[in-house]
């Protein structure tokens, strides 16, 4: 049986495969309307995320599946001191696949240990969150129509940024690819990321405090929120959050084929200006997270 | 200084000086009860300095920890006053419950009963990494 815990997991071809059914869902919902009947998605969200859920949801129902579980530790078992591995093993004899969220990092990986159904996971802490990526990956593939030879520029946390550095391991299999890593100097990636990833991957990057100065090169502009619940600090929280604000005006010199991407929620982080600017894709990206959801659970279910 | 020869025992011999300790502790030495020697900083001719353990009695004794302390270390075990079995120690591909990890953040702290895995992800650097959270052993 498969889960989905990591991004890095899936081959190039397995990605490539999901998108190329996630762009067939998009041309022909209706022939997917009934593909999962009968089947029951569990979202486990022992911590909430009401965006990520939604669209958990929202793509079993569009394969004609049903939905249950909850949407916060209180109203599950794990509030009486149940384990993870007791409510997956109770929770697979009710569902045919899961997807949970949970706090702390690592959690889908005890959970798929004694599962009996798939499990995905839709966020583990500031570990991982392969279904964003997965979201990020189509949203690339359907504005570019390839993932080789594009530049990305990552804005915001970069330290703390799981979206970040999941986008930025997965895109790294592919060639040519160079990184422009904008952050303040207490959030920049991470050491261990450039020696396990791009070093040895001999991959292209620069890190700079500047957005204005990369924008020029960029294909891709990732920008992120500064998380309040990933700080002890809550001082380094104020400090750092209004770090980098996209405005109009800082996309003078962007090239007209950028595609600016965000994973959500967003603060203040890209002013509601941008929104009507043609290059903005986030809600579009908040869109094809639904159809890559839908083209995984087909994928787990093995569901032709 | 000297210490007696063992009939059945085990010698953990060839360890770092200076890391002797720090594999009692591990190994659970100090709950044992028979004799145990900890000798520190001995004269070694391919080391200069080493540290060794006698332990007086034939246990069960966890490889993987050994290895991961200290790949280089010899374990020879005694028997009868003679030499019976030398083992050269490898740095080990998965240890458990030799360490915990130390992520706050990590599912170990909070999930009862799990094990502690690590998995070797780096030979040449020596970097292990908790199975669940992927943080390095520090």
């Amino acid at each position: 049986m498969k889960h989905l815990i990591d991004i890095m997991q899936l081959t190039t071809e397995e990605i490539d495969e999901m998108i190329d059914t996630a762009n067939d869902i998009i041309a022909n919902p209706d022939q997917y309307a009934e593909k999962c009947k009968r089947k029951k998605l569990a979202t486990l969200f022992f911590e909430p995320s009401t965006r990520t859920r939604l669209s958990f949801e929202a793509a079993m129902y569009e394969l004609g599946g049903n939905v249950l579980g909850f949407s916060e530790a209180q109203s599950s078992s794990a509030a009486k001191g149940e384990s993870v591995s007791d409510t997956i093993r109770t929770v697979g004899a009710y569902a045919d696949i899961i997807a949970m969220r949970h706090p702390k990092e690592g959690a889908p990986m005890v959970a798929c240990r004694r599962s009996t159904v798939p499990i995905i996971n839709a966020g583990d802490g500031g570990h991982n969150h392969p279904t964003q990526t997965l979201t990020d990956l189509l949203t690339i593939k359907r504005e570019k129509g390839h993932f080789d030879g594009l530049t990305i520029g990552f804005c915001g946390d970069l330290k703390f940024g799981r979206t970040v550095h999941s986008l930025m391991a997965a895109m790294s299999r592919y060639d040519n690819v160079k990184f422009i890593f904008i952050s303040p100097d207490e959030l920049r990636l991470p050491e261990y990321l450039k020696e396990d990833i791009l070093d040895p991957k001999n991959i292209e990057y620069v890190e700079t405090t500047d957005l204005e100065d990369a924008m020029p090169q960029l294909d891709i502009l990732y920008m992120t929120r500064v998380q309040r619940e990933r700080f002890f600090n809550e001082q380094d929280y104020i400090r750092l959050k209004d770090s980098y604000i996209l405005t109009p005006d800082k996309l003078a010199d962007a090239k007209d084929s950028l595609s600016i991407l965000h994973p959500l929620p967003r603060v203040n982080e890209i002013s509601t200006a941008v929104d009507d600017d043609p290059r903005a894709k986030y809600f579009e990206q908040v869109r094809n997270g639904k159809f890559i959801r839908m083209a995984l659970i087909l994928k787990l279910l093995e569901v032709k | 200084m000297i210490i007696g020869k063992i009939e059945d025992g085990i010698v953990l011999d060839h360890i770092k000086a200076g890391r002797g300790m720090e594999l009692y502790r591990i190994l659970g030495l100090d709950n044992l009860d028979c004799q145990v020697a900890l000798i520190k900083n001995a004269d070694s001719g391919k080391m200069r300095r080493k540290d060794i353990i006698k332990i007086d009695r034939i246990i069960d004794i966890d490889l993987d920890a050994i290895g991961y302390v200290d790949p280089g270390i010899t374990v020879n075990i005694i028997k009868g006053g003679e030499l019976a079995k030398r083992t050269h120690i490898d740095l080990p591909e998965e240890i458990t419950n030799v360490i915990h990890c130390k992520n706050p953040r990590c599912i170990t702290t909070t999930e009862q009963e799990l094990p502690h895995v690590f998995k070797l992800t780096d030979r040449e650097k020596r970097v292990y990494r908790c199975i669940y959270c992927e943080s390095k052993a520090k």
